[in-house]
């Protein structure tokens, strides 16, 4: 005991199946090992049609996350030996399509992100001679904690209001639109407030909060949808009571 | 890419697992999300209390003794007791979820979550003895 642990992996053959089915491993169990070692034991050792993603094994690249004993979590980054001594049950990402095994389809997600202008939006830009855009390191603080996000999309499979309407934009998208509405570089906030002040946008949540939880990188979803929704309420109140602007 | 793909050789079938009616029974912290919202009906009960109380009290003495005498079965008792006990349940959840709502500056620094914290808890506190100052009158 101790040093081997049984792995229950999701398996989904759409040629073959119309339903999940599991396969059990045993693999090794150091306690260096993560879940993501113990699923590539499987696929080049045990059973080489297991498929999966997987990139830096370093928690940056984000395409590890799947669910691990009902949890979501980048497998890179969670350790076999905390589930000691076992099973472990390794499943797709929730409230994501399986298109086979343990991959989502991701499609959904990057649809959106790309809807809020992720990036940084100027009305005018300067010319080259002007310069860098400086920025102090109190700027900077603003949004470093959103900019960290991975876009792994735990915090989509953690989300209940995600998997009940899917239209719901969630949370990563809303944190990383916030990101670049407190860069004081951006001029964009107006063009993303459109696309967020609908009702799957920021309305749709109903902060239930396991975003922020589950968030490998500190990042704060729940936290900068509740702060979103607080500066529209206020920016509606102004125009309602100061229509000519203040 | 097309959102509704057709299901074709190069496009196979997904599995899309739906979400149980009962997901809010799956983790606690799911399950207290679900009562805390649902405390926000003990919130509209207190209301609706507060302004029956009201009323009694501008229909004169003999409506106040009646609402008194009302309010004193087991069954309103029980009601309110179960009330509190959410609001309670609603108030501290809500000042939980404060400080990820409110960022407050003081100069170039962010106020830490414990200090917006204990100031919702002092406002608390604060507007508890206001009420029983007024109610007892000492």
């Amino acid at each position: 005991m101790g040093d081997r642990i049984t792995l229950q992996v999701a398996r989904y053959r759409p040629e073959q199946e119309s339903e999940a089915t599991y396969d059990e491993f045993e693999v090794p169990c150091p306690k260096d090992w993560v879940v993501l070692d113990g699923l590539n034991h499987v696929k080049d050792r045990l059973d080489g049609t297991l498929a999966y993603r997987w990139s830096c094994s370093m928690g940056i690249c984000g395409s590890c996350g799947m669910t691990v004993n009902g949890e979501p979590k980048l497998t890179c980054a969670t350790f076999l030996s905390e589930y000691a001594p076992g099973p472990v049950r390794v499943e797709p990402l929730r409230n994501f399509p399986v298109i086979r095994d343990l991959i989502v389809d991701i499609g959904d997600f990057m649809r959106k992100l790309v809807r809020v202008k992720p990036w940084i939006v100027r009305q005018v830009e300067k010319p080259l001679s002007a310069g860098e855009y400086l920025q102090t390191p109190d700027e900077l603080e603003e949004y470093k904690q959103f900019s960290m996000c991975i876009n792994c999309m735990l915090c989509y499979a953690a989300c209940p209001i995600y998997g009940l309407d899917p239209k719901f934009i969630g949370p990563a998208v809303i944190a990383l639109a916030q990101r670049y509405n407190l860069d004081n570089r951006d001029q964009g906030a107006a063009a993303r407030m459109e696309v967020l002040s609908e009702h799957e946008g920021i309305w749709g949540c109903t902060f239930v909060g396991e975003c922020t939880k589950v968030c490998p990188k500190h990042v704060d979803p729940a936290g900068a949808i509740q702060r979103y929704k607080l500066s529209a309420a206020v920016d509606s109140m102004k125009s309602f009571f100061l229509p000519r602007g203040a | 890419m097309d959102q509704n793909h057709a299901y074709t050789a190069y496009h196979p079938r997904w599995l899309r697992p739906h979400v149980s009616t009962y997901w809010w029974l799956e983790k606690p912290a799911y399950l207290a999300f679900i009562l805390r919202e649902g405390s926000c009906m003990f919130v509209a009960w207190f209301t609706v209390y507060l302004l029956l109380l009201l009323r009694a009290i501008q229909q004169g003495q003999a409506a106040y003794e009646a609402f008194l005498a009302w309010s004193a079965g087991p069954v309103v008792v029980l009601v309110n007791i179960v009330s509190f006990a959410f609001l309670i349940f609603h108030a501290i959840t809500f000042f939980q979820a404060a400080p990820q709502a409110m960022v407050v500056h003081v100069g170039h620094r962010r106020l830490p979550a414990r200090v917006l914290l204990a100031a919702h808890y002092a406002a608390w506190a604060a507007a508890s003895i206001v009420v029983f100052w007024l109610l007892t009158g000492a």
